[in-house]
């Protein structure tokens, strides 16, 4: 148990995908204007990260790693099918999105009207492949694992645009220099910001 | 026909394409696509270069394909169709990557992959390759790639030189510099520098060209 609550914490806040990778900086940067739309991107983004780093966690380890095909017969463990992996990965993220569209927008149209224009912006956001990128990379040895690493993730960079999108509203009447309004001041604030969280490098879990 | 196609190759319209994006129209600091991956990759120059190369070499074929097949693909699936063309780009590039310069895949990791998901991408071929012929959608490509690589390569430079006094691996700074007291910002090699410098960057470059300027 006590594994879990270090991973989730650190994917939160030491491997924060926003201020330690800068996944996801396109959708951070557009669509932090108003903590209300950020919200619901974050919530979005915490809802599919949670589904599909899981899906890719059992596609890569029952398909894709070298000898996963051994479960179907054992002719099968020499194979290595993981240059497929970015394909495979990509397809589910996309499929994963546009099934959560269609369950959301037949059990829950309230919530369909406030994620709906999110859902399809998902799919090429770079923090959902990201996780599952990571999780590839980092070999995590339960599902269990994946998806409470993946929930984390999704967590901590809805923690980030809505950190931002507060800021950005307050910034509204503050004085800043024409040239750095807007894009400028908003990457130097996600800096300082960063370098903020970069403070929490010195838990140890 | 031919001969038609090849006076116009180069013509000033074609040469727009790649110009315009490494300034006025450039994809990281005005149309703002791409960042994710700019940030990660710039820490040292090596990485930073390889990494540019294959976005220049993606970009410019996956618009030069989907500018090929655009009359053939139906509108409601071609998110999955462009995916699908990008995702076998890049799986080519990172094949190729991991063969021939294997230590920068590896300090490169998953930001190869991600090279998938890369605004850049997704923007050019919905805003441009759909609607336009294969030639200049190459060039558009090739444009755009630039434009995020002179940022990437920039900030390498910068980080690099600054970070660890070294530049694509050599050191550049003379010991007798060191012997002084200058020290290397390690601050510099950090993640949050590097959204710092490209703020100082889009600071600099719409002072000097004020039409950028946000209006709000």
């Amino acid at each position: 148990m006590q594994e879990y609550i270090n991973l989730f914490v650190k994917s939160i806040f030491i491997d924060n995908m926003v201020f330690a990778f800068f996944l996801g900086m396109c959708s951070y940067l557009a669509v932090s204007k108003t903590v209300k739309t950020s919200l619901g991107l974050g919530v979005a983004v915490i809802f599919v990260l949670t589904i599909t780093v899981p899906v890719n966690f059992l596609i890569q380890n029952y398909l894709l790693a070298p000898g996963a095909l051994s479960w179907i017969s054992p002719s099968l463990a020499g194979v290595d099918l993981n240059f497929l992996s970015f394909m495979m990965f990509i397809a589910t993220i996309a499929s994963m999105v546009q099934l959560v569209e269609m369950v959301v927008e037949k059990f829950s149209p309230a919530l369909y009207n406030s994620l709906g224009i999110f859902l399809p912006l998902i799919a090429v956001n770079c923090a959902i492949l990201g996780g599952s990128l990571f999780m590839q990379e980092r070999e995590y040895p339960t599902v269990v694992h994946a998806t409470v690493f993946g929930l984390g993730s999704g967590i901590g960079w809805a923690i980030a645009i809505i950190g931002i999108a507060a800021i950005r509203e307050k910034m509204r009447y503050s004085n800043i220099p024409a040239p750095l309004r807007g894009l400028g001041i908003s990457f130097i604030l996600t800096g300082l910001m960063a370098l903020a969280f970069m403070s929490f490098l010195g838990i140890k879990l | 026909m031919k001969t038609k196609e090849r006076e116009s190759l180069f013509s000033a319209k074609n040469r727009k394409l790649i110009i315009n994006p490494l300034n006025a129209d450039n994809p990281i600091t005005v149309q703002v696509l791409g960042i994710c991956s700019a940030l990660a990759v710039t820490a040292k120059l090596k990485p930073a270069f390889v990494m540019a190369l294959s976005v220049v070499v993606v970009t410019a074929f996956a618009n030069l394909v989907i500018s090929l097949i655009r009359n053939g693909i139906p509108p409601r699936i071609r998110i999955i169709v462009q995916l699908t063309v990008v995702a076998t780009l890049v799986i080519l590039v990172d094949q190729l990557l991991k063969a021939y310069v294997y230590d920068v895949s590896r300090q490169l990791s998953v930001f190869v992959g991600l090279i998938i998901t890369n605004c850049i991408l997704m923007g050019r071929l919905e805003a441009f390759a759909m609607a336009n012929k294969p030639w200049p959608s190459f060039l558009d490509g090739i444009g755009n790639g630039l434009g995020y690589s002179w940022i990437l390569i920039a900030l390498g430079f910068v980080r690099e030189l600054f970070g660890s006094g070294t530049l694509w691996g050599y050191p550049v700074l003379p010991q007798a510099l060191y012997d002084l007291g200058y020290k290397n910002n390690g601050l510099i090699i950090l993640p949050p520098m590097a959204l710092i410098l490209v703020g100082l960057i889009i600071w600099i470059q719409r002072s000097r060209t004020p039409s950028l300027i946000d209006k709000s």
